[in-house]
């Protein structure tokens, strides 16, 4: 699986794709591997402020719970409300199924963030194979 | 996202361990027993819970214990040590019940089969396997009776679904058509000679659990033997994920949830797995007392009205958003498409259509009182 080299990654396995101000944001190829089948997901409304590092929401497969953390700071402009209704998409396609777009507060805190690259390698240890 | 499952070098296997890590497995550790949760390439839990409603899944079921006792007095033997009436048994019949402690609540929740004229198997759950045997065999001492653990001799295999019948039927030459469900027979499956079948399960679906030997070889035989004779019925393997799944719509225990060593008979609502007529077994007298005392809590059924799912510990609330209970089992329901939980509340909160909530995440959110199973299969 290859990591877009457009997006940027967190460690705690959200994407975020830069576009000037705004930013599109999901959970990665591996994360939802890592879950299984997804069967719900819990996203903040619009106008919903995100901060680094926080909680914006979850999501759910059979089996587990997971909470949403923001990859940088900024204020919800867009839900993707179709993932209420088909959580699965992001199974098909996780780096399509964007959660949410937001308006980036300080695009200082996406230099923190991982490469495609990075990610890649982080997420080979992290699952040891 | 973090959920990086870690397992202890002390961590057991069963002897399919290389063949479920070959199908590319997910593995975790379940009561220190390293285990498949689901095959994703395979199709992942959604679709092997629905093999299993639909037409046939299989899945290992090694780690469960078995204890046989034989002799002259094994039958009083396992009346003293079990709720159930195993008098009622004959030779080939099994039944569902439980082992208790002094105080009517759960050592752990058991299969018994009547093998023969005076042999009995107790099939136990794995994360209690050492503390069963030791139970038995100290409350069983006193009985002509011998008493063994045989948790390490089987590879155990479960064949579960409507189509299960017709899959196992390619493999033996036992009449499956005759074994009734909770009935055993011995039969040759895939050319090993003298196998215990017996028609049980934990998926509250028609099925068979077969008895082979544990060694990784033929463990490895029979497995394969079964995906292959399988493919025209659709068979997945099926984990631990889908397991639980199916267990849950069909209400069926799980001990450390449902059943425990503080929760008691009633309070289960497994009152007809339990023979108060037989005049004396561990627990009885307690139980007795119990049952005059009236239920302080009753395991009753939910399903989400409100979007959320319910998860075990999570608690539950009145309408005022008092804490009236606890969840003990929730998930999505695959064959089911809905968010359904088992949990203990009150009596009063037990009213079929009622209304009360599961606080998630820090909220209340509304569920309605079912009625239960939440799932039952299609009667032939």
């Amino acid at each position: 699986m290859s990591y877009p080299s457009d997006f940027k990654y967190a460690k705690s396995h959200e994407w975020i794709k830069p576009d000037g101000k705004s930013a599109t944001i999901g959970i990665t190829n591996y994360a939802q591997e890592s879950l299984g089948d997804i069967v719900f997901v819990d996203l903040p409304k619009v106008g919903s402020e995100l901060t680094a590092g926080k909680s914006f929401g979850s999501v759910e497969s059979v089996k587990a719970v997971s909470d949403l953390y923001a990859p940088v700071s900024g204020t919800v402009t867009a839900v993707n409300d179709e993932l209420a209704k088909s959580p699965a998409n992001i199974n098909k396609d996780a780096h399509g199924a964007w959660m949410l777009k937001i308006q980036v507060k300080n695009a200082d805190e996406l230099k923190s963030l991982l490469s495609g690259v990075d990610y890649e390698k982080f997420v080979a240890e992290e699952g040891g194979h | 996202m973090s959920a990086v499952e870690t397992t202890s070098p002390a961590v057991r296997k069963t002897a399919l361990n290389p063949v479920h890590r070959q199908m590319g497995a997910k593995m975790v550790d379940f009561n220190g027993w390293e285990m498949p949760v689901e095959y994703p390439a395979a199709g992942g839990i959604i679709a092997e819970h629905n093999a299993v409603r639909t037409g046939v899944g299989i899945f290992d079921v090694s780690h469960m214990g078995d204890i046989r006792l034989q002799g002259p007095q094994a039958l009083n033997a396992v009346q003293h040590i079990s709720m159930n009436d195993a008098s009622r048994l004959a030779i080939g019949q099994a039944q569902y019940s439980a082992l208790l402690y002094p105080q009517g609540t759960f050592v752990d929740d058991v299969i018994v089969h009547r093998l023969a004229e005076d042999e009995y198997l107790l099939v136990i759950n794995a994360g209690t396997r050492e503390k069963d045997f030791n139970w038995v065999r100290e409350h069983t001492r006193h009985f002509d009776c011998k008493t063994q653990n045989l948790s390490d001799d089987f590879t155990q295999i479960a064949i579960q679904g409507p189509k299960g019948v017709d899959l196992l039927q390619k493999l033996t030459n036992a009449n499956l058509g005759a074994v009734k469900f909770y009935w055993v027979t011995r039969g040759t499956v895939c050319g090993f000679k003298d196998i215990l079948i017996a028609r049980t399960g934990y998926t509250a679906e028609d099925g068979f659990e077969i008895y082979i030997p544990a060694d990784e070889q033929t463990s490895a035989m029979v497995w394969n033997k079964i995906l292959e004779a399988g493919k025209e019925f659709g068979v997945l393997p099926c984990g631990l994920g889908a397991r639980n799944t199916l267990r849950l719509e069909g209400k069926l225990p799980l001990y450390g949830h449902e059943i425990s060593d503080t929760i008691n008979v009633w309070e289960a609502g497994l009152d007809r797995f339990c023979k108060m007529d037989k005049p004396e077994f561990i627990g009885r007298e307690a139980l007795e007392k119990a049952k005059a005392g009236g239920l302080k809590k009753m395991l009753i059924g939910l399903e989400m009205i409100e979007r959320g799912i319910a998860r075990d510990g999570y608690k539950v609330l009145d309408d005022g958003g008092r804490e009236i209970g606890y969840v003990t089992s929730g998930s999505y329901a695959p064959f089911l498409k809905k968010n359904i939980a088992l949990v203990y509340v009150p009596p009063e909160f037990s009213t079929i259509g009622s209304s009360v909530k599961v606080e998630i995440r820090g909220q209340g959110v509304k569920a309605q009182v079912v009625p239960t199973p939440f799932y039952k299969r299609p009667k032939k």
